[in-house]
């Protein structure tokens, strides 16, 4: 009954000429969102550096989602990769920064902000 | 609502995953009416969420024979939530709540997951866990206060 996870991935470049690679995810973000989350970010071509996590159009995060994040968040620290998110609403900006991940992903109000921060 | 006297409302959802949805929507319309603040409406519904899908997933380990209680009880000055599962209780006080440690999450020295308890005491004023005599019926109950500007 979760609202699947939608996720897709876009190649961008920062202001500053850096190729990023932004994960732009919608709907639930539950334990059931495993393949949607870790899938697509298992899925970026080798050699991404700087990856970019839209949850513009997610609707809803709970702990389990918030796992997932954090598995991301891991395996990105393991492969030297920057990982920074935007489009979180405040609450889930707060709740992210009460679970500590601010501490290894920076959060962004929106994309301009995020891409110039990179 | 009436400030005179308490409001009860009760919802019963499935045991499976998704339905906490459901109980969230009901505590976040009560809340509304209430007058309680946006923000903490979402803490409500973030709680509730959390406080559900624990009593789906460990309360009642998914069965879904079994369904989840949400009480709700309006009165004045708060909110107070019983979310009420069939299973023996939570293993941890509620003066022990774990405090999740990313450090140790990020060097794998901590499951990624428990946080579901953590989020309810920090986001409610108050969170109590009970275990349910001879192993059934356990509860946790919310308490979320009414702001006087709110009132």
């Amino acid at each position: 009954m979760q609202s699947e996870t939608k996720a897709s991935v876009e190649q961008l470049t920062s202001p500053a000429g850096n190729p990023v690679a932004v994960l732009r995810f919608e709907g639930d973000i539950a334990s059931t969102s495993k393949d949607a989350v870790l899938g697509t970010y298992q899925a970026l071509p080798k050699g991404t550096s700087l990856v970019l996590l839209d949850f513009t159009k997610v609707d809803y995060i709970n702990s389990s989602g918030i796992a997932l994040v954090i598995q991301m968040l891991i395996e990105a620290s393991n492969s030297g990769q920057k990982v920074f998110a935007f489009g979180l609403s405040p609450h889930f900006t707060k709740v992210f920064t009460m679970v500590g991940i601010t501490k290894y992903a920076g959060l962004y109000a929106g994309q301009a902000e995020a891409l110039a921060a990179l | 609502m009436s400030e005179s006297k308490t409001t009860n409302v009760e919802v019963r959802v499935p045991s499976r995953m998704g339905f906490e949805k459901v109980a969230m929507s009901t505590a976040a319309a009560v809340a509304k009416l209430m007058g309680f603040r946006e923000d903490r409406i979402e803490d409500l519904k973030t709680a509730v969420a959390e406080a559900c899908i624990n009593a789906i997933e460990h309360g009642n380990r998914l069965n879904e024979k079994l369904s989840v209680g949400v009480v709700l009880s309006a009165s004045a000055d708060k909110l107070e939530v019983k979310v009420i599962d069939d299973g023996k209780g939570a293993k941890t006080e509620p003066g022990k709540v774990h405090k999740p440690d990313i450090d140790r999450k990020m060097h794998g020295e901590e499951d990624p997951r428990g946080m579901g308890m953590f989020l309810i005491q920090s986001l409610m004023d108050e969170a109590e866990w009970v275990a349910g005599a001879n192993g059934n019926s356990s509860y946790v109950r919310l308490v979320i206060r009414l702001d006087k500007e709110a009132a």
